[in-house]
């Protein structure tokens, strides 16, 4: 058993946070998000040629540092503390997580290709009436020939509107709800047939509303095996699902010293309101919840090598626990701001809005709870 | 980082497994499935087993009687006497009294008092809240006066908690009246049995003699009993209350409370199924469970900063503060779950009674001990003092 980080994790932490703190400050990433394409895409090039940050969680044959789940997730914080809009979780977490269970020609023909900065794969599981569940799908891919046919709706397809190619959930056989028959399908963003909506997030980033009409895609962009494709899924959302609770640690964090910092400065009768107990116990309990946030992570990273059953239910507890906890902290970081918190000037509004987003993304705290319920406390 | 216990450690794990399979003394065992209040020979019982085998005090440096285990192999320890339900080991000597002593006392102090500590021969009570000072201890009034080589002690202790066994004591007391009120303060080891001391009990709401009242009236205590310098007794008190916190979070005892929740509930009907599948009992117990991991994984961290040489630190009334909450709600689900067998009151088998109490037995103690349990966010630093110093030392307001 060992809690401590190697030498390599405390490099990647520093580098990757004077990187950030040199580039991307509040105004900066104000001004790109409010840009035509929304994001500036020298960040993305410099994190992977001069950072070498995209190949983290890579194996050394491809180019990457050697790491896993806990380079993916000293990233992710770092990248939370900034509310980071780079493609980072899509493309390197969840494509890169799904690529490297595969391995093979795919793995080996894409990869260099994420850790080099040329790809941006955006993630097409989510569809409008299936809430978390990631076997409710409609998209359907049909044998046709020698590859296949797409068709059907992904809903709120975050990076898609950057994306190079997209990772793709469809149905090859069963119906909408079963386990059997799921796929996955990695594919150019630009065939034909492909229909994208593109809108801003009101966390920052941009996404699309993709629409699939008889898309005929080749037999090599399916990744494992046909209509066996749902426990691969549910381990790269679980592996993305600790990824966005270390995202939501440094998110908190940063909504926590905020807190701290604007409460030592505002003086209401004739005191830093920071000296009223009240305030302080209330932020004792934000630090707590950052601080729990932070051990769950660490628990989810940790966990994350289990047999399933085992993995899912520590991915759960995480997420459920962080979702609770981003919400208290967000909401009590804008309550102790008092009216400038809910105006756009100050950066906390815009936290705290990632915070939000962040509590629902790849399920909510009930979503998680349930989850963990059919696990661990079945009758 | 990683989870994984070496071989060394597996093998380790079976050792412990197995000595207290083959050494747990299966009346002490009966009683605590009964229900019933344990007395000062159950509790030392268990203490003195370990104290043949080695391993009483497996926090304490190798030279004065700990056992030399890895980080990993305390929390092994842990984990596996709370699975096995083992009875609680009293803190006063070996996590509060004897840390202080070998880390302030004398040569003298450490040669006597640190062996009887181990073997249990002696048993140690707190004298530090006063009527009158609660969380703010450091207002306390007891006066020590010099008198030659000794110290005249008067004043009143409360919340001496199981004083009535008690031996020896350590206590704060006031040996300057002028000094700023920490800077005033002794740490004093008084035999419980020197002429002018009274204990009287305090019932507390489950029915039990778990706390008393200390009072001192001309009291002689040797000035070679003092810890440390005169005036300094803050630094030890400071001490050992990061000690005390460290300790506090008491995640193996409650994941072993969770699993007993669990069973009552599994027992207990709803309806037509178990109590465990009505959907709101249900939650509250998996919210419970995940607050529990969240509280051992800050813990984990927190033992690794300690083997890199940081803390315990203030961080640590962070493990206070949701360790006793956690324990408050166990103890809320058990009470909950037992339904109307939550009001019979049990006293405890009398002298030749042989007739079983009323209600199943894991029902006997469950408002009892929701009754007691809420000492736990009230003792050790009031969960609002610990909220306090991690607002001073932590987030420097």
């Amino acid at each position: 058993m060992d809690f401590t980080y190697t030498e390599t994790q405390d490099m990647i932490r520093d580098t990757l946070s004077r990187f950030l703190s040199d580039t991307y400050d509040f105004d900066t990433r104000q001004k790109f998000i409010n840009s035509d394409g929304g994001r500036d895409p020298a960040i993305w090039t410099a994190l992977a040629q001069e950072l070498g940050m995209l190949g983290a969680p890579f194996a050394e044959e491809h180019g990457g540092l050697g790491g896993g789940a806990l380079e993916n997730a000293i990233v992710m914080e770092e990248l939370g503390k900034v509310i980071g809009i780079e493609p980072y979780l899509p493309t390197v977490v969840i494509a890169g997580g799904a690529l490297k269970a595969v391995g093979g020609a795919q793995a080996d023909a894409f990869i260099p290709e994420i850790i080099a900065g040329n790809a941006i794969i955006a993630f097409a599981y989510a569809e409008p009436q299936g809430r978390y569940d990631l076997s409710n799908l409609r998209t359907t891919a049909k044998k046709d020939g020698a590859g296949y046919v797409l068709n059907g709706h992904k809903g709120v397809v975050y990076a898609a509107p950057w994306a190079t190619h997209l990772l793709v959930t469809a149905r090859t056989g069963g119906a909408t709800r079963d386990r059997e028959g799921v796929s996955l399908f990695l594919i150019d963003a630009n065939l034909p047939g492909i229909v994208r909506r593109e809108y801003p997030t009101v966390d920052g980033s941009r996404a699309s509303e993709i629409y699939f009409e008889n898309v005929a895609i080749p037999s090599d962009a399916l990744l494992g095996g046909e209509g066996t494709g749902l426990p691969l899924i549910e381990q790269i959302v679980d592996e993305a699902t600790v990824a966005v609770c270390a995202e939501a640690t440094g998110v908190m964090q940063k909504l926590h010293e905020g807190t701290l910092e604007y409460t030592q400065q505002r003086k209401q009768f004739g005191v830093p309101i920071a000296k009223f107990q009240v305030l302080q116990h209330r932020m004792v309990d934000m630090f707590m919840e950052v601080e729990q946030a932070r051990s769950m992570t660490i628990m989810g990273v940790l966990k994350l090598g289990l047999p399933a059953n085992e993995r899912m239910a520590a991915v759960s507890a995480a997420k459920a626990k962080v979702s609770r906890g981003a919400n208290f902290v967000g909401q009590n970081a804008i309550q102790t701001h008092g009216g400038i918190g809910i105006t756009q000037e100050l950066a906390i509004g815009h936290y705290f809005k990632r915070a939000t987003m962040i509590e629902s993304q790849f399920g909510s705290h009930d979503y998680h709870m349930d989850r963990y319920e059919r696990l661990v406390l079945a009758d | 980082m990683d989870m994984e216990f070496s071989p060394e450690d597996l093998a380790f794990q079976q050792e412990v497994r197995d000595f207290i399979a083959e050494n747990y003394p299966a009346e002490l065992r009966e009683k605590q499935d009964e229900g019933e209040e344990m007395s000062k020979e159950d509790f030392l019982v268990w203490h003195k087993i370990l104290h043949k085998k080695g391993w009483i005090a497996p926090a304490w440096p190798v030279e004065y009687g700990g056992t030399g285990w890895t980080p990993t192999q305390r929390f092994i320890w842990s984990e596996e006497t709370a699975r096995a339900d083992c009875i609680r080991l009293m803190p006063f000597g070996l996590a509060m009294v004897g840390p202080v002593i070998y880390t302030f006392g004398t040569p003298e102090q450490k040669a006597h008092f640190l062996p009887r500590i181990l073997s249990g021969e002696d048993w140690w009570c707190q004298g530090y809240s006063e009527p009158g000072s609660g969380s703010d201890l450091a207002s306390l009034r007891t006066t020590a006066v010099r008198d030659g080589d000794d110290y005249i002690v008067n004043g009143q202790k409360t919340w001496t908690t199981l004083a009535q066994h008690a031996d020896w004591g350590f206590f704060l007391v006031r040996t300057d009246k002028d000094a700023k009120q920490q800077e005033g303060i002794s740490f004093l080891l008084i035999d419980m049995k020197s002429p002018g001391i009274t204990v009287r009990p305090i019932i507390t709401l489950g029915g039990e003699h778990e706390v008393n009242e200390v009072w001192l009236e001309d009291v002689r205590v040797p000035v070679s009993q003092r810890v440390y310098e005169e005036n300094k007794g803050w630094t030890c008190a400071k001490f050992l209350l990061a000690h005390e916190r460290t300790g506090i979070a008491g995640v193996a005892a409650s994941k072993r409370g969770i699993e007993k929740v669990k069973a009552i509930a599994r027992t207990e009907v709803d309806g037509d199924k178990p109590l465990l599948a009505n959907a709101f009992f249900k939650r509250k117990v998996a919210e419970l469970e995940v607050d529990l991991a969240a509280l051992e994984f800050t813990e984990l961290r927190s033992l690794a900063g300690a083997n890199a040489g940081r803390g315990p630190g203030p961080e640590s009334s962070l493990l206070k503060i949701k360790g006793s909450e956690i324990q408050q709600r166990l103890t809320e689900l058990s009470l909950e779950a037992v339904g109307h067998y939550g009001a019979p009151y049990f006293r405890g088998f009398g002298e030749g009674d042989n007739e079983h109490p009323i209600g199943p037995d894991y029902a006997h103690r469950a408002a009892p001990t929701y009754f007691n349990m809420r000492k736990t966010t009230i003792y050790g630093g009031s969960n609002e003092i610990q909220r306090n110093i991690i607002a001073k030392m932590v987030l420097g307001l």
